[in-house]
């Protein structure tokens, strides 16, 4: 099916871009890879008057070390992410969950900002980002704010960018060394995950550490199991002692029920890829 | 050498022919019909009706008809005269209650999809703009959409018919005369036996073949030509004719490169009759082409059925009575072969086992939904899974492996040919050769200890072992017994091969592939028929004009049927260039050989090939008095039996008892499809065949919410199974020559998707049988499994939720 | 309208076209290209991949004015002076497709998978191709055929 006729702006600057939606305002539509905004638009889910392409503008696409974070621009591609190093080194988990994100061809076009301003509670990059602490550089046209993981998902396909804001860049502290599993559970590989989890940790000899657990499709936005953050502190990577602390996986979560499973079965299914996810994290 | 070894040595038949269709197709340079572009040709969008049922109180087009490069806006009411009528060939019974099915009506919708307005503009963009701006108003009516609600007429799906029931078509063995009183041996085995009584649910599937369909009509000649992504040409062309009153001279039917179909274009359908309507008002050439979406909604949907078995057996598990009640979901209405699709698995129930009573009875029932017919298999996937289902509780009853109830029960191979409790007579087979030859390749017994390790220990992964030893009968024939169950149309095909003057043979048949690969096959069967080397064979197909006569492609029948037509065609060729060819060697038709393509005169060196004697033909120069100067030929054949392949398909799965994710490990099969033409190509279809059959097993369904949408109405959320969610398997085959055709084939096209859906919720079943399962409804998703050996249910009644997550949401803030 | 100029199978191409225009349907209505085909409109098919200055793209999920400045491969441009790519002659070789529908888009995949990995196991393959469904084939001859274009058949 073909979208609706929409008006096309291609700006090259940030500063073109915020004009361009501060005119254009409600009737915008801003698109970076489109992998998620095409199909809306060919099944005339929405019909924009403009589309803001924001994909022409090289400030917003690179990988850069930062200090203490590595910073991702909005418009880098999923493939790109998944193939460096620096994020590999020093945010594994982001990796991992970017792996098997959707499939190739979409991971050549679709970009790590967009998936993330998209805010389905089923994408696979919310929930690493959330447990890793990311930092989300906002632009407005009074300047730029940074917005915590915790504050940015505001809702089923709702985030903290306001009107005639835009994403430019994830701030991601660094992990350094820290193992990394995202554990993904889906019926057929081309599916958004049922429930999947993202488990980052740190572990000295055999004892955990730290860790940083963020959980996919359990609720409207990516939640991050803090119960079970707190109880895997001081334990052993064992899987007794992950098991136990795993059962809190479903705490506080509202998951939703549809043709791939009800509530509960979700509810079971955090704690099981919890244990595995933080084992596999625990393990290498 | 003899010229009957050198034959034997280059022989087609039987060989890995690479395809000669897939040149084209690996190079893009295809004819599908969305592909075609005629000069000022218009294109069409469909208003769709959002409501599963709903009057329709009127239809404001003036927006749309004003809106850029639109022609026209019409309605039902606009093309009432000439849009036709979409048939039922098939009524099962007298007193079948069946709508009246027009393309477009003009009162009420009667399925969430159903056609209510077309837009005609100069572009596809812009009629889709249009369509959006058509303003119809509905009065929304109650809908009839869960099956056994509405078989008890709860809410009608059609008020003016009075109830939802069809038809009920039944079989009994007693009074056929082809067994006993199936009562009889269920009371018997009540008292002295086993009895065993189960409900299963054949989920509602929909074909998803990769093309969507798509329709051109050019209505500027003197005959109107119509391209349409259909498997079957030459019925499209009688339904039309048939129901619009143009003459059938004066339509030409064609189907081009067809991407796929597996019964679902086996239809004739209201997007192919608008567009003719709409083309033959404005004298314009238009083009329809659905999106997946509409594809999914109005493409008719398979299987759906409920099955309630009541199996008799004696104590020692021979099996005496089968009773078969089946409700099946038409949808709104009767389709093209409609309430006969169930009963296509009426005499299969039975399968391979030795029944001395069977009864089947099927009541088929309207509702709010898109309509049903043919999927892949058509009525025998549906019984074979249930059969074989049966059979493993049976064996599960007894506590014996359940290889050993189906050995104790089926055909032994020295039995055939056998007459079945239904009256059908198997020509050959031989299931205990196929049976230790896939457990063979499988590592039965190795497995089964693993298994047994593996419950002891208590494994969160367990394993399951799963078996299905199907029949199928495909090749729907002949005519006359067609006739007699009320079939619309005979079962004949049609071939006819014109010896070009270069030697070049075309060969014509009227089977019209969608991706079989007859041109291949067929290219095989009449180089080794008229001994002419496989380039010089080309097979043409699909088109009225082209191949006038046919029968068209589905039920496994293209090979059996049709390649026999070519056969005789071939074998009238020879007959008819003898006495030309003994003419011209001037020696008497007697004393000619005819053997690798060449005729020669017995005892000497003299000899013409058939190419020659086409050539010679051609120019007439010389040639016998009394015959014409013309050896092409044609032949129509009508064949004398079903045709009855079989196999033994096993599979071994995994289970993770804590999700309840399943994993196939291995899947191997063994069939008997008779004499294979190609082996390549058969393995090909194996291979689909079996996937298709797995993914109902494990993926696929169609959903409809409580109001009659089908949520499941994308391919986000009908899971058609990738390349990551399968393995390869293992085949392999044993040959026992069918009795009923000349080459002794059996059909492939359905044989593994008939076979593999019950082996692999036999293995799932078999693998967490000891924790209390002896059901999980299909698709076996990870949660239905997980519930199962929770004990919390999901056999039986378990309904798949009326939900799909939205992922491409309009409501969304910042995509970007 | 929006003026676009691109390389498509190596010829320069230059159109005013409307934003809304997907770059499969630019291929297809505007150059002629149908060899790319569109199989469904959620981007789960892959039937419409080409290749986007050298990467695996699905064509109905990008704008043909994304595209301009850019260079695309299509199913028509793989082969090359007559000479099929070795994958193309693959899918030929192990009876890779049946219908078709699906292959132009299954080839251009399994062209970019070889690119990135030439040496992939089963298992990498299948993964590889987890965006491009084929209703026919049941996979099988198309993972033995990315097998054979890799050289790693057994």
């Amino acid at each position: 099916m073909i979208p609706a006729q929409f008006d096309y702006v291609a700006p090259t600057s940030v500063d073109e871009a915020l004009a361009a939606l501060a005119e254009r305002g409600d009737d915008a539509k801003v698109i970076a890879g489109g992998q998620s905004l095409l199909p809306v638009l060919r099944m005339r889910l929405n019909a924009p008057e403009v589309v803001i392409d924001i994909g022409r503008i090289d400030a917003l696409r690179g990988i850069r070390d930062d200090g203490d974070a590595i910073v991702i621009g909005a418009t880098t591609t999923h493939a790109e992410v998944g193939a460096s190093s620096l994020v590999y080194d020093n945010a594994a988990l982001v990796t991992k969950a970017v792996e098997h994100l959707a499939d190739a061809q979409i991971r050549h076009r679709g970009t790590f900002g967009g998936a993330l301003a998209h805010a389905d509670p089923a994408g696979d990059l919310g929930a690493p980002a959330l447990a890793l602490g990311a930092q989300f550089v906002i632009a407005g046209t009074g300047g730029t704010r940074t917005v915590g993981a915790d504050e940015f998902f505001v809702d089923l396909f709702e985030t903290a960018i306001g009107d005639g804001e835009l994403l430019t860049e994830v701030r991601i502290p660094k992990h350094t060394g820290w193992g990394a599993h995202y554990e993904k559970f889906v019926r057929v590989a081309h599916q958004w995950p049922i429930v999947a989890v993202a488990a980052t940790v740190k572990a000295d000899g055999g004892t955990i550490s730290e860790a940083r657990v963020g959980l996919t499709n359990m609720g409207s936005t990516p939640l991050r199991a803090t119960a079970v953050e707190q109880a895997l502190v001081g334990q052993p990577a064992t899987e007794d002692a992950v098991r136990q602390a795993a059962a809190a996986a479903a705490e506080g979560t509202n998951p939703p029920s549809d043709l791939n499973g009800d509530r509960d079965y979700r509810r079971h299914l955090a704690t099981v890829l919890t244990r595995r996810a933080v084992l596999a994290a625990a393990g290498g | 050498m003899t010229a009957t070894e050198e034959r034997a040595a280059t022989a087609e038949i039987g060989r890995d022919r690479r395809r000669k269709e897939d040149q084209r197709l690996i190079t893009g340079r295809t004819r599908w019909t969305d592909n075609i572009t005629l000069p000022g040709m218009l294109h069409l969008a469909m208003v769709r009706s959002p409501f599963a049922h709903a009057t329709i109180r009127s239809i404001d087009t003036s927006a749309a008809r004003t809106s850029a490069n639109v022609v026209t806006v019409l309605t039902g009411a606009d093309i009432a005269d000439d849009q036709g009528v979409i048939i039922n060939a098939w009524p099962i019974t007298k007193d079948q209650v069946s709508p009246t099915h027009l393309p477009m009506p003009s009162d009420r919708a009667t399925f969430a999809g159903e056609i209510v307005a077309v837009v005609v503009a100069r572009s596809a963009a812009e009629a889709r703009d249009a369509a959006e701006l058509v303003d119809v108003d509905y009065e929304e009516l109650p809908a009839a959409v869960d099956l056994k609600e509405s078989a008890a007429d709860t809410v009608l799906a059609h008020p003016d018919l009075g109830t939802n029931k069809s038809a009920l078509w039944t079989f009994d063995s007693g009074e056929a005369g082809t067994g006993g009183d199936v009562e009889e041996t269920i009371d018997k085995a009540r008292s002295d036996g086993i009895v065993i009584e189960r409900e299963y649910r054949q989920q509602r599937l929909i074909p998803a073949f990769m093309e969507p369909r798509s329709t051109v009509v050019d209505p500027t000649g003197e005959q109107i030509t119509m391209w349409s992504a259909t498997q079957i040409p030459h019925v499209l062309r009688f339904a039309l004719a048939a129901t619009t009153g143009v003459p059938e001279s004066k339509i030409r039917v064609v189907a081009p490169d067809v991407g796929g179909g597996f019964g679902g274009k086996l239809q004739t359908t209201p997007e192919e009759f608008i567009t003719f309507a709409v083309a033959r008002r404005l004298g314009k050439p238009v083009k329809y082409t659905e999106t997946r979406s509409e594809s999914l909604v109005a493409c008719h949907h398979g299987r759906d059925q409920w099955q309630k078995l009541t199996l008799a057996a004696e104590k020692d598990g021979t099996v005496t009575g089968l009773k078969v009640e089946l409700l099946a979901d038409l949808g709104s209405y009767n389709a093209l072969l409609g309430g006969g699709t169930p009963v296509l698995g009426a005499f299969m129930f039975n399968a391979i086992y030795k029944f001395q009573a069977y009864h089947f009875s099927v009541q088929t029932v309207l509702t709010n939904k898109t309509w049903t017919d043919a999927y892949r298999g058509a009525g025998r996937p549906e019984a074979t899974f249930a059969i074989e289902r049966i059979m493993d509780e049976l064996a599960a009853e007894l506590g014996v492996d359940p290889l050993e109830i189906r050995e104790r029960n089926w055909i032994k191979h020295d039995e055939f040919p056998y007459t079945t409790v239904c009256g059908l007579e198997y020509d050959s087979g031989n299931y205990e050769a196929a049976t230790e030859r896939a457990k063979e390749m499988i590592g039965y017994d190795e497995l089964r200890a693993e298994q047994k390790q593996r419950r002891e220990s208590g494994d969160r992964v367990q394993l399951g072992i799963g078996v299905s030893t199907f029949t199928e009968m495909c090749g729907l024939a002949p005519s006359r017994v067609l006739g007699s169950l009320d079939y619309g149309a005979g079962g004949w095909e049609h071939a006819s091969v014109r010896m070009l003057a270069t030697g070049k043979v075309e060969l014509v048949t009227g089977v019209s592939p969608h991706g079989q690969g007859h041109e291949t096959a067929f290219s095989q069967i009449v180089a080794d028929r008229l001994g002419v080397p496989f380039e010089d064979v080309e097979v043409l197909h699909g088109d009225t004009q082209v191949a006038h006569k046919g029968m068209d492609t589905y039920g496994s029948r293209s090979l059996v049927i049709g390649g026999e037509a070519v056969v005789k065609a071939a074998d009238r060729v020879i007959e008819k260039a003898r006495p030309i060819a003994a003419h011209l060697l001037e020696a008497s038709v007697d004393d000619l050989d005819f053997a690798g393509g060449r005729f020669s005169v017995r005892g000497t060196d003299q000899g013409l090939t058939i190419q020659e004697v086409a050539l010679a033909t051609f120019a007439a120069h010389n040639y016998p008095e009394g015959i014409e100067p013309y050896i092409d030929a044609e032949a129509t054949y009508d064949p004398i039996n079903f045709n009855f392949p079989h196999g033994t398909h096993l599979c071994a799965m995994e289970v993770d008892t804590e999700t309840g994710a399943v994993r196939m490990r291995k899947y191997v099969c063994c069939d008997d499809i008779g004499n294979i033409i190609n082996p390549l190509i058969v393995a090909g279809q194996v291979h689909g065949g079996v996937t298709q059959g797995i993914a109902q097993a494990l993926f696929e369904e169609a959903v409809y919410d409580d109001a009659g949408t089908l949520v499941s109405g994308s391919l986000v959320d009908y899971l058609v199974p990738t390349a990551a969610d399968l393995i390869s398997f293992d085949i392999d085959h044993t040959t026992s020559p069918s009795l009923t055709n000349t080459l002794g084939t059996k059909g492939v096209g359905e044989a593994g998707t008939i076979a593999s859906t019950p082996a692999v919720v036999n293995a799932i079943v078999d693998a967490v049988r000891h924790l209390g399962v002896n059901d999980i409804q299909m698709p076996c998703t990870p949660e239905r499994v997980w519930k199962a050996v929770q004990g919390v249910g999901a056999g039986g009644d378990d309904p798949t939720a009326g939900a799909a997550m939205p992922h491409f949401d309009e409501q969304e803030g910042g995509a970007q | 309208m929006t003026k676009i100029q691109l390389t498509v199978d190596g010829d320069t191409v230059s159109d005013d076209v409307e934003p809304r225009m997907l770059l499969v349907q630019y291929l297809r209505e505007k150059l002629g290209k149908t060899g790319t085909v569109i199989g469904c409109d959620t981007s789960n098919c892959g039937a419409c991949t080409v290749h986007l200055d050298g990467k695996s793209v699905k064509s109905c999920n990008v704008l043909a004015v994304q595209a301009d400045g850019r260079e695309v491969t299509t199913i028509e441009g793989l082969a090359t002076n007559g000479e099929l790519h070795p994958v193309q002659a693959a899918f030929h070789e192990c009876h890779a497709l049946q219908c078709g529908f699906c292959t132009p888009g299954m080839i251009m995949q399994s062209v970019d998978l070889l690119n990135d990995n030439p040496n992939p196991s089963e298992e990498e393959i299948r993964l590889g191709l987890e965006g491009n469904l084929c209703r026919c084939t049941g996979y099988h001859n198309i993972v033995k055929a990315v097998q054979t274009a890799a050289g790693g058949a057994s």
